[in-house]
């Protein structure tokens, strides 16, 4: 479907990257350019934006068949550099379906099946689940590997041009409206015994994955609601498993069965794909929680500043680990740093808006924030998430590999040159 | 608990009894249907390390080649080598612990039961479900025999299957199934495990 559109893409955004210099404002990289599709619909019967406004996901699907020379589906990444406030919008909540297009389901005849060792399996409709008590959370969901320097996508990630949308385009938060996954648990009982569960989507290949059974229930939750509506078909619709702050892959969409079980099942994902290199060549596998990690969202890379003088410097900051404590943001690379304030509402795992007030010089800055998650962990420098590894810059320097290291959160630097543009300054 | 709350005189006697009048999960009425047994079946298509859902059939490396060239072969190519389409089936036996390794399915796949439970889901595309269990146990066969893992006449069926050790199964930490999740035990933290 896509390549050609992807192409396009990355053409519009190599063009607007160019032409988007503008005195006196942060012009992004995705640009403000005319949007050839007029609005077509009747707005008031459902609202579409001004087509003034642009910004989309970009990535590639070219999956089966792959075309040559076009990137596989490492994901759509959600345009950050534009972000407002902590909601993603639907339609630019990123995505990534390892190749699979969205089923087409009617939910009429969706069917929720949880069986295995529990005392009275069930099948639900989706009608029957929106019946039980909803709930309504804000959670991020983000990819294991979003912002990873090293593996398959490193080279777009570390290259001096990249937007926030290359680099951290993976995360994204919602409002997710559904039933906890306990509260179906409770109904079926589940048996002494059981340990983990294993979720299964309905799309072509069937994703599935295993979920210690602590975490199903604590707080994960079968949903059906995104942001006050049904959920998108690229996010699941009719009905998808959110497990917050875990590791993307976990949020099997187009949710179809839950099966209780003893063990970890190892599917093809969780135990080929997904498990993080070691230099000595063991695998962590099922690392599961992300970790306190922030980006600034404005200045970012290809922006531009304007004028000397007064900026926001405005970001996202989130942990897999619970609520964001506290964000420092530091203008000299990390030399000094100094409190971002926090936009309510701050939910555990969930995206929080941070901002500081900065007057800009005229010369070279970098630009870095720092997250601190409610359990006291701190986002690590990238020095720090070296030395823990056990590598050093170099590494980052290898060809792709199809090995690499997930769960990526040291903080990220953009530059800010005399010349008001903006870059990454990761390595 | 909530009984001795609202009636603590009573609470010795009507311990048993609040139990069943005040059950920890409510009761949401007849939400949900019981499934039948062949529903089940024909649902539960996961399949874990112990191969405890493994349907009959059987076969060996032998059925497996012809069923490999007729299926798989466009995409993964002739010999397994893989392709632009797909990833390499057979070889690629490399060290992982260098900085750039090359994953193949002989030189890390932790279980072989993987490849049968991938093929039964996911393959090949846009034609899933049309092999055979019978199918399935013979290209596992194949690809299993092509990587010597197994000799070229063994019979792989539900019971042998689970059996077969992957050159890799050691490789990942924790090594244990029952240790894997408990993430503080393991000392993770802050996004990363040791």
């Amino acid at each position: 479907m896509s390549s050609k559109r992807s192409l396009r893409r990355q053409f519009l955004k190599n063009g607007a990257a160019l032409a988007g210099f503008a005195a006196g404002a942060i012009s992004s990289p995705a640009g403000k350019l005319f949007a050839a599709d007029a609005p077509s619909a009747d707005l008031h019967a459902y609202g579409q934006r001004s087509h003034f406004e642009n910004d989309v996901r970009i990535g590639s699907l070219a999956m089966w068949p792959i075309v040559p020379g076009a990137r596989r589906d490492y994901g759509f990444r959600s345009p950050l550099q534009d972000s407002m406030g902590i909601i993603t919008p639907a339609p630019l909540h990123f995505i990534i379906s390892h190749g699979h297009e969205p089923p087409d389901i009617d939910p009429r005849e969706h069917r929720l099946m949880i069986h295995g060792m529990v005392d009275r399996p069930l099948i639900f409709t989706l009608d029957e689940i929106k019946r039980l008590p909803a709930v309504s959370r804000l959670h991020f969901l983000e990819c294991h590997g979003n912002s990873a320097a090293a593996g398959p996508t490193g080279e777009p990630r570390k290259a001096l041009a990249a937007t926030v949308q290359d680099t951290h385009g993976l995360t994204s938060c919602s409002v997710w409206t559904g039933v906890p996954l306990a509260l179906l648990l409770g109904q079926v009982g589940v048996q002494k015994g059981a340990n983990w569960i294993v979720a299964e989507g309905s799309e072509t290949g069937k994703h599935s994955k295993s979920i210690p059974l602590e975490k199903a229930l604590d707080d994960c939750l079968v949903v059906y609601g995104q942001n006050g509506e049904a959920l998108r078909p690229e996010q699941g619709y009719p009905l998808r498993l959110l497990v917050p702050g875990w590791q993307g892959i976990n949020n099997v969409k187009w949710l179809r069965r839950i099966y209780v079980v003893d063990q970890p099942y190892m599917a093809m994902m969780e135990s080929t794909k997904y498990p993080s290199a070691r230099l000595d060549g063991k695998s962590r596998w099922f690392e599961s929680e992300m970790g306190p990690k922030s980006v600034i969202t404005r200045p970012s890379g290809g922006q531009q500043l304007g004028a000397r003088g007064f900026y926001e410097i405005t970001g996202l900051a989130w942990s897999g680990g619970g609520a964001v404590r506290r964000v420092e943001v530091s203008a000299d690379g990390g030399r000094t740093w100094k409190d971002a304030q926090l936009q309510q509402p701050i939910a555990p795992k969930a995206h929080t808006r941070f901002g500081l007030a900065w007057t800009w010089n005229g010369e070279e800055a970098v630009l870095e924030s720092r997250c601190t998650d409610d359990q006291g962990h701190v986002q690590p420098t990238l020095a720090g998430l070296n030395k823990f590894w056990g590598i050093d810059a170099d590494y980052y320097r290898l060809p792709p590999a199809t090995a690499d290291m997930g769960n990526f959160n040291a903080i990220q630097p953009w530059r800010v040159s005399r010349d008001g543009s903006v870059s990454n300054a990761l390595l | 608990m909530r009984c001795f709350r609202f009636w603590p005189a009573l609470a010795v006697i009507s311990l048993a009894a609040c139990t069943t009048a005040f059950p920890q999960a409510p009761n949401y009425g007849n939400l949900g249907r019981t499934p039948s047994k062949e529903e089940i079946q024909a649902w539960n298509q996961a399949i874990g390390p112990q191969g405890k859902e493994l349907p009959p059939g059987s076969g060996t490396a032998k059925q497996g080649q012809e069923i490999f060239a007729n299926k798989c072969a466009a995409c993964h190519g002739p010999a397994g080598e893989g392709s632009q389409l797909a990833p390499r089936l057979v070889g690629g036996r490399g060290a992982l612990n260098i900085p750039t390794p090359s994953r193949t399915l002989a030189n890390y796949w932790p279980f072989a039961t993987t490849i049968w439970d991938y093929i039964n889901r996911a393959m090949p595309p846009k034609q899933e479900g049309s092999l055979s269990a019978s199918d399935i146990y013979a290209l596992t066969a194949f690809i299993l025999y092509r990587n010597d893992i197994i000799p070229e006449g063994q019979v792989i069926d539900a019971t042998s299957l689970p059996k077969v050790k992957m050159p890799n199964r050691d490789g990942f930490i924790p090594q244990r199934l029952e240790d894997i999740h408990d993430l503080r035990a393991r000392g993770c933290g802050a996004g990363h495990c040791p």
